[in-house]
């Protein structure tokens, strides 16, 4: 399937909801999105992957790229993901000592207010 | 020994059109249930730094895809026809055996060399960046892909030449030729 995205603010971080397939074709959008919120001045995001269906390192690609840019300014991008194929591809790759991985959004907003 | 054989125009569109069609053949060819997502990432992978590959050299050549059953084995072979100017001694070929470290370490670095010779490796975000633009941040290196596909895939042998790139990757398979 298609590429589906949303988002929304919940405690003063913004939570994207992602559904679908992240590639080489779909994720010029994500990356949009990202690029798109950082430019309005959020900073603190939570990227909900419970309904991706596949990533590829294109996908990846995009994440450190919005993880990057959210830490120029001091942010942070957390993920939710508890499927065991999109989390082996963060493992292969190492990525899990990179981003913050939750079991939901809740436990994902928590540990960043925790954080702060 | 049956063949399926796809050739594709390298447009990013049509990479999860292919891996579609591996992951398929895969399944028909007796590939385990649980090696599927590893067979349709791999894949999708290779098809995509083809596509790049085309895209920045020979838009209007197609990539191909050719699927077999050899020795009851899955074998799928991505190539392109993007020229690499001359083949590097260092890594004519590469065979990056298990999942894993050395796997990894093996792509990598052929990955590394091939991109190596054509821009700089470093400043983008990887395969396909050009398909989803360049602000000149590094976000992911070069041969990441490749990387990707090692840690998945239980063989896989890049084989970079003067006339282009073939990556070949194997998973067991059950299905008696047909």
């Amino acid at each position: 399937m298609d590429l589906k995205l949303g988002h929304y603010n919940k405690d003063g971080i913004e939570v994207v909801d992602v559904e679908g397939e992240i590639d080489v074709y779909t994720a010029l959008r994500l990356r949009e999105l990202l690029i798109d919120l950082v430019n309005k001045n959020n900073y603190q995001l939570v990227v909900n992957m419970e309904k991706v269906e596949f990533l590829d390192s294109t996908g990846l690609g995009v994440l450190v790229g919005g993880l990057k840019r959210v830490r120029a300014h001091d942010g942070s991008l957390d993920l939710v993901c508890t499927q065991e194929r999109i989390l082996k591809i963060f493992r292969i790759t190492g990525l899990t000592k990179v981003f913050g991985i939750h079991n939901t959004v809740d436990e994902a907003i928590a540990a960043k207010k925790s954080e702060k | 020994m049956a063949t399926v054989e796809v050739t594709f125009t390298p447009l990013p569109a049509h990479v999860r059109t292919a891996r579609l069609v591996a992951t398929a053949v895969a399944r028909r060819s007796g590939v385990d249930e649980s090696l599927l997502d590893e067979v349709r990432l791999a894949v999708g992978e290779a098809c995509s730094r083809a596509v790049e590959a085309h895209q920045r050299h020979c838009p209007a050549e197609p990539v191909r895809i050719e699927m077999t059953d050899q020795d009851q084995r899955f074998v799928v072979t991505v190539s392109d026809h993007a020229p690499t100017g001359p083949a590097r001694p260092a890594s004519p070929a590469t065979d990056t055996g298990s999942p894993g470290g050395a796997g990894t370490d093996g792509a990598g670095r052929d990955g590394a060399s091939r991109d190596g010779m054509e821009h700089d490796g470093l400043d983008h975000d990887g395969i396909g960046y050009e398909a989803i633009g360049h602000d000149g941040e590094s976000a992911i290196p070069a041969g990441f892909g490749l990387a990707v596909i090692s840690g998945l895939a239980e063989d896989v042998r890049v084989l970079s030449t003067s006339s282009g790139v073939s990556v070949r990757m194997s998973w067991p398979s059950t299905a008696a030729a047909s």
